[in-house]
């Protein structure tokens, strides 16, 4: 495909892609990479908590005395699963959304598009800590969280999309030939929706995982896991006044890795798929059509 | 001596790999002072690639590698572009193909004039760049307080007007419409071309008309050069390509044109597609299409050969009967 | 002005098409009445109010697109339907298809009003017998299979994403009219030559981009004519063209109405196209219909001023011959402020004092041919 290929030769997004697929590795392999089991109970001296990195721990042992870098790794799952899952969820409910509001407009669209407002005015963080706060902390609790208030912007993008599409002449010929409103939403509407939404999934996953790692951070995180988040919570607490920095950074810098890796692939894929002016501005680009091509 | 005398211009498109397209080539006119040319062809054939590389604004893909542009004796292509910049507007203006729909839309018409006047060192004070604006519409049938309205509350045959005032701004010896009427109204485009004809009485314009619509050149012309596949096929007075044309791709063309006053005959048609730049056919261009294409046709472009005085046809069956 | 006994006859109207009507749809022909009759058609458009107006309770202002038009026709038969912008041309088009309800008035189709079907408001009295028992989707699936339409912009009304083949074959999927691939395959093939895009296999794999203007048409059309509908409606097929591509075009649409006897409708702003294969002409101005007869009388000896105008600006291939032009001043006025009287008052040349008082109906001037106007 045109896409593929043009984004093969695009350096962010190739570096991008190259950054996530180093993750996703660690994350699948996190059992075989890890030198050490972070959940097993250890014994520990005095000597070993927040024990600086040396040989056998290469970033150091953090204040129960586990590795650093076992943690680390296996932190990278809890991470991926949070953001891929929240994030596909929130690219169904907010396309379906969107496409319902921007094809049948009238009342409906309306009302959606009020909700959709409200939900966007209200701040994330601090909603989403008083449903976990009452929904009991969990990984599942968080990813239905973040899914179901990340939703929103999706909605709107999709919307304007479709508002547009809407008005082609060549969705009024499907209904000129008798296409039902599904029809012309799947064939017609929707592959023209679904490049943005991918570019803008790809871009919520990572303030999926931003914002997983602050619920954690703020110590609502699922407390049978370990994410970076937590670990970055664990640093905060206990290993600043310690200066023990290979506690801190790691998880701070994985973080940053993840969201930048996405953010490169994300902004790739939007340059790709968004529609933008091609043709010279004094030329009308279609009639150039007969230069080039003839059958 | 001609105002403007074009000498085998030739234009070239560099594609992504390197390999050059001959766009245009070999084409010559000349244009009098208060005459007007008609530049007729179908979409792609090089006609608006003509235009610009006159003015030098091809796109960065195109290179001008042939050929000379003399307009009252200085051959426009050797000029620095800070001269050329003198010549453009100033003497030499063009209404582009859609420009209409490319007005600013959120500045006041009046302004988009001014802008042009005052630009171009035109104005002395922007007081008088409003009331020379003022003129510019009453000139092309426009009241000038309407100067003060958007683009669209302009309907499209006012927008087309608007247009033309701004290349007139200052006041150049030649003007070029290229398709000044596609996409308008039957009605406005008589609108549009009575303008243009009574703008070229009276200011003296000289007029190139671009168009793919023979029938207005028909109407307002007084010589055409009808082009095909970036070479021209036939340039002669309007008189003489519509009652004696030679090119077999002119004949076709006119019996492509609905006349209404036979109205029933068969519209003919010409079979086939323009040539593809990358895969130009190595003798006349027209060839593949011709309905009278003979050995030698195919083997090497004809020539242009003066039949009779000023009539010019790119044909190696140019002296040969209809 | 050539008189009308020296043109070239005219093809006559063909017998019903062979193989029965509209692949049976089963849609059950009515005898003795015209294929398409348009009845006192009214398509109002309400402009959006902002809210100092509704505080102010200003009534609202309306765009009247359609503003009265009536006209019949027969099976096999082809009528021009000629206006500039705002004329309210293609939106009779829309209605005919059903694909918007009329304000006022009513399109029938072989016997059985359009608007009723295609959105669907409870049976009517002149449903019965077996089509009473469909349900709303079904009937309108048989009002698309038998009347389509031909667009105007060959660059817009293709999806750039569909190849050629998905494209011709969509509408025989959506309406599950063939059994499998080979069928499927051959009747887009036979749609697409029919179309001249010869060999088909050639162009169904390619995409819409890939193709010249005059060439996507012809997938335009080939679309609308693989349902093998008894009506089309061409809503400017050629003025998107070039001249040298409108014949071609056009003679694809005169072919099938000889061979085939599909009945078009053919809307266009172009006198000159529509004098070369139509039989009858109606000229639109304003909503209305200002003259309609026999296509070589108009052209011959047209007796609105409107439609004098209209011919008279016509471009004629032909310096020598040397014609008046009458060109009308201004613009066609905005249809939410139609002039009092005859509307074409204001710029009509022939205007006496009558005219602004009096709205003249369309009234026979000669056989099958009337003309809405005072000086008539």
């Amino acid at each position: 495909m045109a896409a593929i290929s043009k984004f093969v030769r695009n350096p962010m997004g190739v570096i991008g892609t190259g950054m996530l697929l180093v993750v996703v590795c660690v994350a699948l392999l996190a059992p075989e990479l890890a030198p050490y089991d972070p959940q097993a109970r250890l014994q520990v001296t005095p000597a070993d908590i927040l024990a600086p990195p040396d040989a056998q721990h290469l970033l150091g042992r953090d204040d129960a005395g586990r590795d650093v870098l076992s943690q680390l790794l296996y932190g990278a799952r809890v991470s991926l699963i949070v953001g891929f899952t929240a994030s596909f969820m929130s690219m169904i409910i907010g396309t379906t959304v969107g496409l319902v509001a921007g094809y049948f407009g009238g009342r409906v669209g309306n009302a959606l598009m009020r909700v959709v407002d409200f939900l966007m005015v209200i701040p994330d963080l601090p909603l989403m800590l008083v449903i976990i706060a009452v929904m009991g902390r969990g990984l599942l609790n968080i990813i239905l969280v973040i899914g179901l208030l990340g939703w929103t912007y999706t909605a709107r993008l999709v919307r304007s999309q479709v508002l547009t599409v809407r008005e082609r002449q060549y969705v009024l010929r499907a209904r000129a030939i008798g296409a039902s409103h599904m029809h012309i939403i799947w064939h017609h509407i929707f592959p023209q929706v679904l490049p943005l939404v991918i570019a803008q999934a790809v871009l919520d996953i990572s303030v999926a995982i931003l914002e997983e790692s602050s619920l954690a951070f703020l110590g609502l995180g699922d407390p049978t896991l370990i994410s970076w988040g937590t670990m970055l919570n664990f640093a905060f607490e206990r290993a600043i006044s310690a200066q023990a920095w290979w506690f801190l950074l790691p998880p701070g810098f994985a973080i940053v890795w993840v969201s930048l890796s996405l953010i490169l692939i994300g902004n790739t894929l939007d340059q790709i798929v968004n529609p933008r002016l091609r043709s010279h501005h004094l030329f009308d680009a279609r009639r150039m059509v007969n230069i080039q091509n003839s059958g | 001596m001609a105002l403007l005398e074009v000498r085998d211009l030739a234009v070239d498109y560099l594609t992504d790999r390197g390999t050059p397209l001959h766009a245009v080539e070999g084409v010559s006119f000349h244009l009098e002072e208060g005459r007007s040319l008609g530049l007729v062809g179908e979409s792609g054939c090089g006609k608006t690639t003509v235009m610009m590389a006159l003015l030098r604004l091809l796109p960065q893909e195109g290179r001008i590698v042939g050929g000379q542009v003399l307009f009252e004796g200085r051959d426009l292509l050797r000029l620095s572009e800070a001269e050329m910049r003198r010549v453009r507007w100033h003497q030499i203006a063009m209404v582009f193909q859609g420009a209409m729909n490319a007005l600013n839309p959120v500045r006041t018409i009046e302004s988009q004039i001014v802008e042009a006047l005052t630009w171009h060192g035109l104005a002395r004070s922007v007081q008088a760049a409003r009331q020379r604006a003022g003129e510019l519409l009453e000139l092309v049938g426009i009241p000038a307080h309407r100067g003060r309205q958007y683009p669209h509350q302009y309907s499209g045959g006012m927008r087309q007007r608007a247009v033309i005032a701004m290349a007139l701004a200052c006041n150049p010896r030649i003007l070029i419409a290229d398709e000044p009427t596609t996409a308008l109204d039957v009605m406005i485009q008589a609108q549009i071309l009575e303008l243009l004809e009574g703008l070229q009485r009276d200011l003296r314009l000289a007029l190139v008309l671009v168009t793919h619509d023979l029938g207005i050149v028909a109407e307002s012309c007084d010589e055409v050069l009808v082009m095909y596949g970036g070479v021209v096929a036939e340039y002669a007075s309007s008189d003489a390509i519509f009652n004696t044309p030679r090119h077999p791709y002119t004949q076709r063309l006119l019996q492509a044109f609905p006349d209404v006053e036979e109205p029933g005959t068969a519209l003919a048609s010409i079979p086939g597609n323009p040539p593809r730049l990358d895969a130009l056919p190595p003798g006349c261009r027209f060839e593949p299409r011709c309905h009278r294409r003979l050995q030698v046709c195919a083997a090497a472009p004809p020539p242009a050969i003066e039949i009779a005085s000023g009539h010019w046809v790119s044909c190696y069956q140019a002296e040969a009967e209809p | 002005m050539t008189s009308s006994s020296s043109l070239p006859a005219l093809n006559p109207v063909p017998g019903p098409p062979p193989g029965g009507p509209g692949m049976g749809c089963g849609w059950p022909q009515a005898e003795g009445v015209p294929l398409l009759q348009v009845e006192d058609l009214h398509k109002e458009f309400p402009l959006p109010r902002g809210v100092t107006a509704i505080v102010r309770r200003q009534p609202r202002r309306i765009v009247h697109a359609v503003d009265g038009v009536s006209f019949a026709l027969d099976r096999g038969d082809i009528l021009a339907l000629v206006g500039e912008s705002g004329s309210g041309k293609t939106t009779v088009g829309m209605n005919v298809l059903g694909l918007q309800r009329p304000s006022r008035g009513r399109v029938c189709f072989d016997g059985y009003d359009v608007a009723e079907w295609a959105q669907g408001h409870g049976p009517s009295l002149e449903v019965e017998g077996p089509l009473a028992a469909l349900s709303r989707r079904q009937r309108v699936m048989r009002l698309r299979q038998r009347a389509q339409m031909v667009f105007q912009d060959p660059y817009e009304a293709l999806n750039p994403r569909q190849t050629v083949f998905d494209i011709v074959a969509e509408p025989l999927t959506i309406h599950r009219l063939t059994r499998s691939r080979d069928e499927t395959e051959a009747r887009v093939q036979a749609a697409l030559e029919t179309c001249g895009l010869v060999p088909a296999g050639h162009f169904w794999k390619r995409y819409p981009a890939e193709l010249s203007g005059g060439q996507r048409q012809r997938v335009v059309i080939a679309g609308a004519l693989v349902l093998e509908p008894d009506l089309l409606v061409a809503d400017e097929p050629v003025s998107m063209l070039d001249v040298s591509i409108r014949a071609d075009i056009l003679n694809l649409l005169h072919e099938l109405r000889r061979q085939r006897g599909i009945t078009i409708l053919y809307t266009t702003h172009d006198l000159a196209t529509a004098g070369f294969f139509t039989r009858r002409m109606a000229v639109m101005y304003l909503g209305r219909i200002v003259e309609l007869g026999p296509t070589a009388a108009l052209l011959s000896r047209p007796r609105h001023p409107y439609t004098q105008a209209l011919i008279s600006v016509i471009p004629v291939p032909n310096p020598r011959r040397r014609h008046t032009r009458t060109i009308l001043q201004g613009e066609i006025p905005n249809p939410v402020d139609i002039p009092p009287g005859c509307r074409f008052h204001p710029r009509c040349p022939q205007a006496i004092a009558e005219c602004r008082e009096i709205d003249p109906p369309l009234r026979p001037v000669a056989p099958g041919h009337q003309v809405a106007c005072l000086l008539c």
